[in-house]
């Protein structure tokens, strides 16, 4: 259904637009800037700037008719009312012609930036904005040149007051816009800044603990038409203008949001480029002009002294620096006759182009090869084409099971708050609440093991008992025109998520949805590239790593760090003949390496990720390596070399190439074809910086997303009910859940976080809390590891209970829920 | 002194108790509407009587319900006791003297409206008069004058109480509805006007005390004895705060088209030093001020009359200045008051005020020359480009103060009060 | 914790209002904060917050607009005299003036014991009883009229002897 179309004239100029759009945004379309300050094409007007005045021309009505009065040329006559309207809260109508740069409306706007300046500090020179700034760019184009305002009756108010650790507010500048109150408030749901005090006194304050505590609130900073809100990184950091910008893509979880890295060359660097800040790169595919914390901040594992910037080889039991053709001499020497013997294990922080190339070594030399995440299902994952979250509406419906996106896929989870408030049925099922509840249409809880009753109630309307909510969604579902499912492991076993993603898949294709737009499968993997490594052949080891490592001489490891999520597995490794460690840290099992080969970070280098849509995009080197690290194709492609295996060596692109030509799937996605972008609503950045915000425009590529259909034959039949119910574990019950802020190697140098990082700690229902006898800030004893490891306790009533919630990378190593080997419990 | 319709408690005083209202015919209105009328027909009496909001706009009332969207429910009433514009008393009066009248008019319009929950808005400062109200209410559900089944009909309707907190923009409708929201005080665009998107979304009559309490007897006595008071445009009686330099400040109830002379000096005692009238601001603070000459006293106080002498009715507050006063210090004064309200969302109430603000303390002790030219030119700078009328409220007395009283902004006539 | 305090007062007001409309009851619960410390601290903004479903901002948000919600302790009492024009055409700047002197603090300002906050407020809708003046007090807020210097430190001697609303 598309909207009638309205015809009228901006500025001279015809154009047509759906009926009701906005006056503001129609003059865009038909090439007229009307400034604004307070709209933003992604907020609700409210006309509080008072910039966009025009002049609006209505067709004279006959009142016994209803009909336009013509003029003897048989033109409409039209009225103008002498008064200015604000063009931000106007829907345009038919035959309306509009003024903005009438003698009229550029005196109503002189006399607004000049209202507007009187309570500005006019500290240009030394403002974060300047260059970028939409005050200083539209009091250039539409201000009085000259104020009449007393600079001494001017307001002093704070200048570098930190709202929390990430986002410091400069009073002076604020404009009253609201943009940054509405933004919390409207689109991502954390009204945790706001309005305080009233008219010339307003300013903007927080009263949440810690500080502005939202996981988005860096994006406040780009739609700020001020330099009143800046980023704790950027602040004094440079000039706009002085900066470099690389294209890339966030390398923290399975969205995939597009960054543009911002750098400069610094003395103190030795001349080199040095990251200043990462920004949102406009793709309304994926992220559209935001991006959340995690990403904006979370890039300073790249430059972080602990870094590897040479090869490590192992002498006297000891690693120390070395060279290239040494280290890979020491692997040629330690690894010689590998084969059958060998295990590859990958991560999902690597590129296609390096996990490629791992997978072309490993199969060259008939070794084994595991990707080192247990999340299953990633052959069946995939959205029919064309498919976009944007664009889901009311007759559609999404499943959201076993993830918390607020904190595993922020953005994901913003894409689908936003779907619901079109009218998508969102519905969630879960162990226990999280964020996206709020916003779904039924939240279906259940028990732990309880997971395949729900879903098959779910899929087969009449199963459950009549009335029940559980029975209104299967409804609600079935007469659902599109369906996405998003599945996650949280609070489930191996056999149970494996269950699950197969089951929605059988059902995606019994209901003829797979391969259709708008409908599919999406896991919300663990890391950046995992839905990559599946594409390319990579399986998790089926029966656990351990198992794996059995009877294996020689391990080469890119990308993951096993022994640092579970210190069990150490041994293991210890007995290994010979064990190679592609990294960026000298992480645990890096520690045990024979050899360790240093990689490059992904701002130091070029190639694709594919996102859990299985959208594959480019990313594009943005600051010189740091020392000896190479990027990991590379650095597998001399593994080979060393043994004797001959890989593609020349560049990424080279590799995609070889890639287009073994993956089917991968067949139309050149590096061309990645970097195609078309023009996207709303504009941002350059000369549109006052309308959209500082966000990215999208030059670099908007990447290709990879259809999937799925037929009956690539799913296993389905098993036996009695298999899906699953025994639960007596007692407290061990379930890890994610966090957005973990622990994880490539956010702990992120200083600018430290204090939002998840910290080690078990989260209880305080009646469980109570029976065990612990109180908040108690210590829970578990036999952990051949020892018991001592936990904090917090309690939250939003803990189902029985459950004892540990985020990930929090210390204990859990990939699915276990029965709590308590110690003892002891009240510190 | 002429029949009173809202005052009537000062007659009989027993008004204020519910028996003592009942005694008088109290409720028989509502009951009228309740028991033999249909709501269209309610609002059909209410145009026909001709009735005018009495909060400022004079907007007539029976079609203001009107508007209300077809067919959509629940809908509310809100009574409007923000009464907040500086010289405005006369809501509080009616409210605690003679509230059984003000709230079966709630009712009234409630029932016109097919509302079944109506609110009364009062502004936090009525904190003991709220208290009183509650007891009223009390009162009235005790007596079944509020509830199920009213008058064994199958309307339900409960009146409830909400106290702001200290802002005058609440009594501007969208702001107050925000407020009564929970949230900031802050107008809201309109359209949608407030009949059809109001509270929590839903339709909403917003009406001024006044305008409310003038019910029961339309309902009672009809249109035609109601357009019997006042002008063919403006009838009925309005309640006049007299307030400044008159020796009898208070409310007086009057037809529409009294003069102001009548007003003050017959009335109010003529100013208590003696001198002459010098200016008259006929809606609080929010006027366009008018010169005490006599022609302007010998005006008649109606919508149409005031706005032909260039000034407007609003909500009747007049305040009288005698001789004594300079027209500066009152600009100052005005201009104090509206930068302390402005809620600060839109760009040119925000800073215009306070700029004013500046400008007329600078003028009032003196001052350079430009600033008087200054003044004028912030304050017509403001006009037409706010996002609510208090923006254009605060320019009304600054322009014409500076354009009818140039004396008084001559370098040696500035200064003092 | 209020919700401990006055369990029967917090669902009388969150009754006054549609139940999916228990934002509206954020002001009177405001009040019912203001009334307990004489100000909103920061621990009632969280708990106003969590029983009408906002955030702490958003509460605290409203403590700033409107005057009558304080975020900060002051004086017990709070005498607010109405100078707005009506009330200053009829002397009411030189009588909080003249107030202000006999107990020796400037307007806007507390008496050394705590007691008496003397400030200027705008119209009260009291101008034909001018001068006058609001006194908040713990309970709630009460209008004197028709004052003189003389009237109302006879109030201010009796609070301060007595307490009470005054
Ligand atoms: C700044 C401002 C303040 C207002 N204050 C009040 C007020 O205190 N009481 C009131 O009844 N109307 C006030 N109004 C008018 C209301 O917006 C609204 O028009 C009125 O309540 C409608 O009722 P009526 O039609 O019965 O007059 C104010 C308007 C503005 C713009
Ligand atoms: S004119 Fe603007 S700032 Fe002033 S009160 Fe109205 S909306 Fe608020
Ligand atoms: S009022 Fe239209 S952009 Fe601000």
């Amino acid at each position: 259904m598309t909207a009638a179309q309205v015809r009228l004239t901006i500025d001279g100029m015809p154009v047509a637009v759906p009926a009701g759009t906005l006056l503001v945004d129609a003059a865009k379309q038909a090439g007229s800037n009307v400034p604004v300050f307070c709209y933003h094409p992604k907020l609700d007007p409210v006309g509080m700037c008072r910039m966009c005045l025009v002049e609006i021309g209505r067709p004279q009505r006959d009142r016994a008719t209803g009909e336009w009065v013509r003029d003897p040329n048989g033109q409409p006559v039209l009225s103008f009312s002498g008064k200015l309207e604000t063009a931000c809260t106007t829907p345009v109508e038919d035959g309306w012609v509009v003024r903005s740069a009438s003698e009229l409306a550029i005196e109503g706007r002189r006399q607004i930036v000049e209202y507007l300046l009187t309570s500005h500090p006019l500290d240009c020179p030394v403002c974060d904005k300047g260059g970028e700034c939409p005050l200083q760019n539209l009091t250039m184009a539409h201000g009085p040149g000259k104020s009449r305002f007393l600079f001494d009756d001017k307001i002093r108010l704070d200048k570098h007051l930190p709202l929390g650790e990430l986002i410091f507010l400069d009073r002076e500048r604020c404009i009253q816009c609201g943009r940054c109150v509405r933004f919390q408030e409207e689109v991502v749901d954390d009204a945790v800044i706001g309005f305080f005090e009233r008219g010339r006194k307003l300013e903007i304050v927080t009263f949440s603990e810690p500080g502005f505590d939202s996981i988005f609130s860096g994006n406040t900073t780009d739609i700020c038409p001020v330099g009143a809100l800046t980023t704790a990184d950027f602040r004094f950091g440079a000039r706009p203008w002085e900066m470099n910008a690389a294209a890339s893509i966030c390398p923290h979880c399975a969205v995939g949001c597009n960054l543009m890295v911002n750098s400069r060359r610094e003395a103190k660097s030795g001349g080199n480029l040095v990251v200043k800040r990462v920004m949102p790169r406009q793709n309304e595919r994926v992220n559209e002009i935001w991006i959340c914390d995690k990403g904006r901040f979370g890039y300073a594992f790249g430059s972080s002294p602990e870094r590897l910037t040479r090869p490590m080889v192992r002498r006297d039991g000891t690693l120390v620096k070395t060279t290239w053709d040494e280290a890979l001499a020491a692997v040629a020497a330690g690894m010689r006759g590998a084969g059958k013997d060998l295990l590859g294990i990958a991560g999902g922080r690597a590129s296609n182009e390096d996990l490629f190339n791992f997978r072309a070594l490993l199969d060259r030399l008939d070794g084994l090869l595991v990707l080192d995440e247990p999340m299953p299902g990633g052959e069946w994952t995939g959205l029919g084409p064309g498919s976009d979250l944007g664009r889901l509406g009311p007759a559609d419906a999404v499943v959201v099971a076993a993830c918390d996106l607020h904190a595993e896929a922020p953005i994901w989870w913003l894409r689908l708050k936003q779907a619901a408030e079109r009218g998508t049925t969102v519905i969630t099922l879960n162990l226990r609440p999280t964020r996206l509840d709020k916003h779904a249409a039924y939240c279906l809880q259940h028990g732990l093991g309880e997971s395949g009753d729900t879903v098959l109630a779910l899929q087969h309307p009449g199963r459950a008992p009549a009335g029940s909510r559980l029975q209104a969604a299967a409804d609600a579902l079935a007469a659902a025109e599109n369906v996405i499912v998003f599945y996650g492991r949280e609070g489930l076993s191996a056999v149970e998520c494996q269950a699950l993603a197969a089951g929605w898949g059988r059902w995606l294709v019994k209901t003829s949805r797979s391969g259709k737009t708008n409908n599919g499968l999406v896991a919300v993997w663990p890391r950046s590239n995992t839905q990559g490594a599946w594409d390319l052949g990579l399986r998790p080891a089926a029966d656990g790593l351990l198992q794996a490592l059995d009877g294996k001489r020689f391990a080469y490891l890119m990308a993951c760090d096993p022994v640092g999520d579970d210190p069990k597995l150490a041994e293991a490794f210890r007995q290994l003949e010979f064990v190679v460690v592609q990294e960026l840290f000298l992480t645990p099992t890096a520690g045990l390496a024979d050899v360790v080969l240093p990689a490059q970070a992904f701002l130091e280098r070029d190639g694709t990720l594919t996102s859990g849509e299985r959208r594959v995009q480019r990313f594009y080197p943005g600051v010189p390596a740091l020392g000896d690290a190479r990027p990991d194709w590379q650095a597998v492609a001399s593994v080979g070399e060393a043994l004797g295996v001959p890989l593609e060596s020349r560049s990424a692109a080279a590799i995609m190439l070889a890639i287009q030509a073994a993956i089917p799937d991968y067949a139309e996605v050149s590096y061309q074809a990645l970097a195609q972008s078309t023009e996207q609503w709303p504009p941002v950045g350059g000369a549109d910086m006052y309308f959209g915000g500082t966000a990215y425009k999208n030059h670099q590529g908007l990447g290709a997303q990879l259809p999937r259909q799925l037929l009956a034959e690539h799913l296993p039949a389905e098993p036996p009910t009695s298999l899906l119910r699953q025994p639960r574990p007596a007692g407290l019950t061990l379930v890890p859940v994610a966090r957005l802020y973990d622990q994880g190697i490539t956010l702990r140098p992120s200083t600018l976080l430290k204090d939002r990082l998840a910290t080690a700690g078990i989260e209880l229902n305080p009646q469980d809390a109570e029976q065990l006898g612990l109180a908040h800030g108690a210590v829970l004893g578990l036999v952990w590891a051949g020892g018991t490891q001592e936990i904090p306790v917090q309690l939250s009533a939003d803990v189902p209970p029985g459950l004892a919630l540990v985020p990930r990378s929090s210390g204990l190593k859990l990939d699915e829920p276990m029965a709590a080997p308590l110690a003892r419990a002891e009240v510190r | 002194m002429a029949e009173l319709l809202l005052l009537r408690h000062r007659e009989r005083p027993e008004l204020g108790e519910l028996d003592g209202y009942q005694a008088q015919g109290g409720f028989d209105g509502l009951r009228k509407a309740v028991t033999t009328m249909t709501p269209a027909e309610v609002i059909d009496l209410v145009k026909a009587s001709g009735l005018r909001g009495r909060g400022g706009a004079g907007f007539p009332t029976g079609v203001k319900w009107s508007f209300l969207s077809p067919g959509v429910f629940p809908r509310y009433v809100v009574a409007n006791a923000d009464e907040s514009e500086p010289g405005t008393f006369k809501d509080r009066e009616l409210m605690e003297r003679n509230p059984y009248q003000f709230l079966e008019g709630v009712a009234i319009c409630a029932y016109a409206a097919q509302a079944n929950l109506a609110y009364v808005y009062c502004r936090g400062e009525f904190w003991d008069l709220a208290y009183r109200l509650e007891e009223n209410l009390q009162a009235m559900r005790r007596a079944g004058l509020l509830g199920e089944r009213m008058f064994g009909s199958a309307y339900n309707l409960d009146i409830r109480l909400h106290l702001g907190a200290g802002a005058y923009i609440c009594g501007e409708e969208t702001a107050l509805l925000e407020s009564l929201e929970g949230k900031l005080g802050q107008p809201r665009l309109r359209p949608p006007f407030p009949a059809a998107v109001g509270l929590y979304g839903k339709p909403t009559v917003v009406n001024n005390v006044e305008t409310l309490a003038n019910l029961p007897l339309i309902l009672t006595r009809g249109a035609d004895w109601y357009r019997g008071f006042g002008t063919e445009k403006s009838p009925g009686t309005k309640i006049f705060s007299l307030s400044g330099h008159v020796a009898r400040p208070g409310n007086y109830e009057l037809p529409l088209g009294t003069t102001f002379r009548e007003l003050i000096f017959t009335h109010g005692g003529g100013t208590p030093s003696g001198m002459a009238v010098k200016a008259i601001m006929p809606a609080g603070a929010s006027s366009s001020i008018l010169p005490g000459t006599d022609a302007v006293l010998d005006t008649p106080m109606d919508y149409e009359s005031l706005a032909a002498v260039g000034s407007a009715l609003g909500s009747a507050s007049v305040i009288v200045m005698d001789a004594s006063v300079n027209l500066t210090w009152v600009l100052r004064k005005t201009n104090e008051f509206f930068k302390h309200e402005s809620c600060g969302k839109c760009t040119p109430c925000r800073e215009g005020t306070y700029w004013m603000l500046h400008v007329s303390e600078r003028i009032q002790s003196g001052g350079a020359d430009g600033e008087v030219k200054l003044l004028r030119s912030v304050a017509a700078g403001m006009q037409g480009k706010c996002l609510c009328a208090l923006g254009e409220f605060a320019t009304m007395p600054v322009v014409t103060g500076i354009d009818r009283f140039p004396d008084d902004f001559q370098s040696n006539g500035r200064g003092g009060r | 914790m209020l919700i401990e305090k006055y369990p029967q007062e917090i669902e009388r007001i969150l009754a006054n209002y549609p139940p999916d409309q228990r934002r509206s009851a954020v002001m009177p619960l405001l009040y019912l904060a203001q009334r307990e410390e004489g100000y909103v601290t920061r621990a009632a903004m969280e708990e106003v917050a969590a029983l009408v479903g906002l955030e702490a901002t958003q509460v605290g948000s409203l403590v700033g607009f409107y005057t009558l919600y304080r975020d900060e302790p002051s004086g017990t009492y709070h005498i607010q005299v109405c100078t707005d024009l009506p009330c200053a055409l009829q002397g009411a700047e030189a009588f909080a003036e003249d107030l202000c002197r006999n107990l020796g603090i400037r307007l806007g300002e507390t008496t050394p014991d705590g007691a008496v906050t003397v400030e200027a407020v705008m119209c009260l809708a009291g101008c034909d009883r001018a001068p006058l003046f609001q006194l908040q007090a713990p309970d709630g807020i009460h209008y004197h009229e028709n004052q003189t210097v003389e009237s109302a430190l006879e109030l201010i001697k009796h609070l301060r002897r007595e307490g009470g609303r005054g």
